[in-house]
């Protein structure tokens, strides 16, 4: 029990400290790499809400195929880091100002009730035998199946979205244009031309 | 004996510290959507938390409709993005201003 809150508080201070270098990176490159390093010990603390299935979702899709995007995409813009960085500073007070009281109304606020009443805020145990895949597997494909389906076409459109925004028809680029190919007759390309005989001179 | 409260306090840092970073990195577009992303994850950590301590599968479903939409997002933010760059050579949020909005 004490190894558990020990290591949540481990992960936990990893998470935000890596947070803050999403933040307060100087580089692109190294802001996702934080950001990598954020995802993953969230999902160690989704592990340990007994959430797996998320927690293995958020590893694969996440850390393995957005955070790569956003890799993909820094790597191949080539920004100049220090003309972007330029007014980093002139917001800084403001914005950790507005973020501490933030915090600190948040944080009253949650451990509002645990001081005056005795709130049992800690989780109950599961059922014996409990899946957590299956038991998502269960509530996902029944009740929120329209939904679910609706999810599926929101990431068809994400895809037709970003080929087509992306996509740049270059000029001058010899491709073949297989309609005009097929209806082409023989009197647009051979020309019969009627002329007399040479004679022998 | 860690509870909701503590999920819930460090979702609130991870929340506010987004919200930091956005205000402070306007500049670049790149790390204004890694702060929603933050920001999303830090929603995410509230939905898993409560649908423990509910002992709620429906919590879960939720946080799988929100992975699926922010995967989405960040597809076609950063498609424009391209786009953006490959017209301006840049990708200063201060630069954007040919609608004069």
């Amino acid at each position: 029990m004490i190894f558990e809150a020990m290591l949540f508080y481990l992960v936990a201070a990893v998470m935000i400290g890596a947070a803050l270098g999403v933040v307060f990176a100087r580089n692109p490159v190294h802001s996702v790499m934080f950001l990598v390093l954020t995802f993953f010990n969230s999902a160690i603390l989704w592990l340990m809400a007994e959430a797996e299935f998320l927690a293995i979702v958020l590893v694969l899709v996440y850390v393995g195929a957005v955070m790569v995007l956003f890799l993909f995409v820094i790597m191949m813009l080539e920004v100049n880091v220090e003309a972007v960085k330029r007014g980093l500073t002139r917001y800084a007070p403001l914005a950790i100002a507005i973020a501490l009281i933030m915090v600190i109304e948040l944080i009253q606020l949650i451990w509002l009730r645990s001081r005056d009443v005795q709130v049992s805020s800690s989780f109950a145990a599961n059922p014996e035998g409990y899946d957590n895949t299956k038991a998502l597997g269960a509530v996902l494909y029944t009740e929120h199946v329209y939904a679910f389906e609706i999810a599926a076409v929101i990431l068809l459109l994400a895809i037709v979205a970003a080929i087509t925004l992306t996509m740049r028809k270059r000029p001058g680029l010899k491709v073949q244009d297989i309609a005009k190919q097929v209806s082409v007759r023989a009197k647009d390309r051979v020309r019969i031309v009627k002329m007399d005989a040479e004679k022998k001179q | 004996m860690i509870g909701l409260q503590h999920y819930l306090t460090l979702s609130a840092m991870l929340f506010v510290l987004s919200i930091a970073g956005i205000i402070i990195n306007r500049r670049n577009l790149i790390l204004l959507l890694m702060c929603i992303e933050l920001m999303l994850l830090a929603v995410n950590f509230n939905f898993i938390a409560f649908s423990r301590y509910l002992g709620d599968e429906t919590g879960q479903v939720f946080v799988f409709f929100i992975l699926t939409v922010a995967a989405a997002e960040a597809a076609i933010g950063l498609a424009i993005l391209v786009v953006l760059f490959r017209t301006r050579r840049s990708i200063n949020v201060q630069e954007l201003n040919r609608m004069k909005g």
